[in-house]
């Protein structure tokens, strides 16, 4: 998902990082609010950083013949909310900008709204929905990294498609093309990071319930 | 639970292992960033990036020695947590453990 250096127009660039910014810096400002108010949290905080580290290194072959990478954010957006998950992506992309010529510093603001923002919000709603209406803590969490992590390469997609548009087809013909690249690729790799994140979450609800219990993870539910 | 995320890692393992034994003849399983950009070149021929990446690994073997620390980095942290965690419940259960130290 990552857009490369130099493969965005600058207006587009900075219309990225414009919308990308505020949610950082609120989530800067609910890192330590969070870290104040449960200290407790702070390793589990580091922990979730750290999924999202192992699972955006993780090239995976899919059904399609080519290769691609989760994000790991559902982890995080579910125990810590989206803007949180914000920086922390935006300390991934940034380490990958910097050392894998993999994104870079212009397009910085495009990865971050497209896995630090869409991605981890679309999870917490999915996170906090489903439940909500009656679903499992396990199934929502599966649910939640799964399309977090679609919904991330769906908006890859578009602004690529936005900044390419087709000749022919126009933005709509360019956002086909793109998505025929990314979303599919990542359909079998979205349920991989689904079934890795309820691994993980499985042993937090083995032995850090006391964590969980101070972020309101299990939602009022006996798990 | 420690047999249902077996099942869990299982299913994962056929996600990634299938697509290899399916498609073995025919796919290289290249980057779809890197589909992405032969797609652009293909919409606007002759694009050229106008910013270069700050550092590039100079072959993929030092590229994969990067991923690899990124993803050693990430896992030691985790495993360092559920050691730390599983350590700290098992002292709780049999204090003459943590006595004795």
């Amino acid at each position: 998902m990552h857009i490369m250096e130099g493969y965005l127009p600058a207006t587009h660039c900075l219309a990225w990082g414009a919308a990308s910014a505020p949610f950082v810096i609120a989530g800067g400002l609910r890192v330590k609010k969070v870290v104040r108010e449960h200290p407790e949290v702070k390793l589990l905080l580091a922990a979730s950083g750290a999924f999202v580290f192992v699972l955006s290194a993780l090239k995976l072959p899919s059904v399609t013949g080519s290769s691609s990478h989760p994000t790991g954010t559902g982890l995080a957006a579910s125990l810590f909310g989206p803007t949180i998950t914000s920086v922390l992506s935006a300390i991934v992309l940034l380490f990958q900008a910097l050392l894998l010529a993999h994104g870079g510093l212009t397009t910085l603001g495009a990865n971050i709204f497209s896995m630090g923002i869409v991605g981890p919000f679309v999870a917490y709603g999915l996170y906090r929905g489903l439940p909500a209406v009656g679903f499992s803590i396990p199934l929502a969490i599966f649910a939640a990294a799964t399309f977090g992590d679609l919904s991330t390469y769906v908006v890859t997609s578009l602004q690529l498609a936005l900044a390419f548009p087709d000749p022919v087809g126009g933005v709509i013909g360019a956002a086909v093309k793109f998505l025929g690249i990314f979303a599919i690729t990542q359909v079998p790799l979205a349920i991989s990071e689904g079934l890795l994140t309820v691994i993980v979450w499985n042993l937090l609800a083995k032995y850090s319930r006391e964590e969980l219990t101070s972020l309101g993870a299990f939602q009022g539910r006996a798990v | 639970m420690m047999k249902r995320n077996l099942w869990l890692l299982l299913g994962v393992i056929v996600l990634a292992v299938g697509p290899l034994m399916f498609h073995s003849e025919t796919a290289k399983f290249g980057g779809s960033d890197d589909q992405a950009s032969a797609l652009i070149s293909n919409i606007k021929p002759g694009y050229q990036r106008w910013v270069q990446p700050v550092w590039t690994p100079p072959s993929s073997e030092i590229e994969s020695l990067i991923f690899a620390l990124q993803a050693a980095l990430g896992a030691g942290l985790l495993g360092y947590y559920f050691g730390r965690k599983r350590g700290l419940i098992e002292a709780k259960d049999a204090p003459e453990i943590r006595a004795s130290h």
